[in-house]
């Protein structure tokens, strides 16, 4: 897992205390809202995500740019690539 | 026989309206919201539909509005999903004394979880005071639930000031508005609330169906786990004919608030002052801050499950306390904690008016009313004396002042 700090996001999706798969659905919602280059910042405490965030983007052709820890949640980036969904 | 139904806040009957944009749900139209087809997508848009016109009545944004099956889910899922989302900030939750069972029974699991609680005193008249709400917060307090009004006693509470008090303190503020969404205007804006809890029943809508309002941004964990509906935050597959008629609910009831209000509002002061005129009968709650269509009661040496079935005899419909406290034949806690003594608490009744009552109902109620206290005091052990009054509160003191 690639842990980043300080990433700066265009617009973050707060799904604290939500289970699967809202993590999965709400990253494709937001990804297509994107424009391309832009980042997504989704904050979450499903450790399924740990997972299946980096596979999604692998999958779609996203960038996942990596991971970064909170209080009692985690923050994932993921950049909207030219040919994502 | 004539029948009156004076029991409103127990529930409502079904506007024909809402039964109308209802059955298409029921029948042509039965298709699960998450279904990708055809069927699938129009229950989804009628869902998104109500949710826009539930928002509307109470001034929110729709994505704000999450769902329940009932008022009572709405006070469980704010007070145990804050409670727990924020339990790591601390673990002290304020309510009153005056709350529905649906907030005392769950801020119990939550003190029965490590949480402590605090059940604030009211007032004579069932006002909780805004200071007392200040000196009971501590810093581990991350919660306040306070109702908008009691369905007990009608007080409305100054809901505006407790939620200014709770925001100063970064405190998540959550209001019950069951007994009052639909039925006095309400706009969580300006209220300031984070949380609010309604009941569609209570506004002609159907029973089954009931929402959380949740200020945008703010975390709660979910009650019902499951699937991906009300965005992961209320799982199980919506009622969709049940939420659709929620929504056209609010829709009639934003239009027509004013005039319901003032309708009530009439026949509720008629049966107020009606019934203030027989002897040893006390108003409960605040004599003006209170629901436009609410009157209630205690009258002395009776008790109200006596003038319950005598009244409905005569088919006039009311309540006595709560519906859990009826039932329980137990005095009610919210009669209690203004101070009435347990004797009097059982004298408790509560006429709650509505769109359907007349001018010519409360002329039969209170033709009615009369000789059946009457005749309840009569067989009653304890009403020998009774014109003396209990204990210093006799005739020509109307209100009862603890």
């Amino acid at each position: 897992m690639k842990f980043v700090h300080g990433v700066k996001a265009d617009i973050t999706a707060d799904i604290v205390y939500m289970m699967c798969p809202m993590h999965l659905l709400k990253l494709d919602e937001m990804v297509r809202s994107l424009e391309k280059g832009q980042v997504l910042e989704i904050l979450t405490d499903y450790d399924g995500a740990l997972e299946d965030i980096p596979q999604w983007c692998i999958r779609t052709g996203n960038e996942f740019i990596g991971m970064d820890e909170d209080e009692d949640y985690y923050k994932f980036y993921v950049r909207k690539a030219g040919n994502g969904q | 026989m004539t029948k009156c139904y004076f029991d409103h806040v127990a529930t409502n009957p079904l506007d024909p309206e809402v039964l109308n944009a209802m059955m298409p749900y029921f029948k042509e139209d039965f298709g699960n919201p998450l279904s990708v087809y055809d069927l699938g997508m129009r229950a989804r848009d009628a869902i998104e539909k109500a949710r826009s016109e539930v928002a509307s009545l109470i001034n929110a944004k729709p994505s704000a509005v999450v769902f329940t099956a009932s008022g009572a889910e709405a006070n469980n899922f704010a007070l145990r999903g804050i409670a727990l989302a924020k339990q790591n900030h601390g673990k002290h939750v304020i309510v009153s004394k005056v709350e529905h069972h649906s907030i005392l029974n769950s801020a119990r699991f939550l003190e029965k979880n490590g949480f402590v609680v605090t059940y604030l005193p009211v007032g004579k008249h069932g006002l909780v005071d805004p200071d007392t709400v200040k000196s009971s917060i501590t810093k581990e307090t991350v919660l306040i639930s306070i109702t908008h009004a009691s369905s007990e006693i009608g007080t409305i509470e100054p809901i505006k000031e407790i939620a200014k008090t709770a925001k100063e303190n970064n405190i998540v503020f959550h209001a019950d508005g069951v007994a009052t969404v639909g039925n006095i205007p309400v706009d969580v804006n300006d209220l300031g609330v984070d949380l609010l809890s309604m009941a569609a029943h209570q506004f002609y809508g159907p029973k089954g169906a009931g929402a959380l309002y949740v200020r945008e941004g703010l975390r709660i964990v979910p009650l019902v786990y499951g699937g991906i509906q009300e965005g992961g935050r209320r799982a199980g597959t919506e009622n969709v004919p049940a939420i659709v008629g929620m929504g056209k609910a609010a829709e009639l009831a934003k239009n027509e608030l004013d005039k319901r209000m003032e309708h009530s509002k009439k026949l509720r002061d008629r049966i107020i002052e009606g019934v203030l005129k027989m002897p040893n009968a006390y108003l409960t709650g605040h004599p003006e801050k209170r629901l436009p269509h609410h009157a209630s009661f205690v009258v002395e040496f009776i008790e109200g499950e006596a003038m319950l079935l005598m009244l409905s005899m005569k088919g006039i419909y009311a309540a006595s306390g709560s519906a859990c406290s009826s039932k329980a034949l137990k005095s009610s806690p919210v009669l209690l904690s203004l101070g009435v003594p347990t004797a009097l608490a059982q004298g408790s009744i509560v006429f709650s008016l509505g769109a359907g009552n007349t001018g010519e109902d409360v002329d039969y109620l209170l033709g009615e009313f009369p000789p059946i206290i009457n005749r309840l005091r009569e067989m009653s052990p304890f009403a020998k004396g009774w014109g003396k009054g209990f204990e210093g509160h006799g005739e020509g003191e109307k209100c009862y002042t603890g």
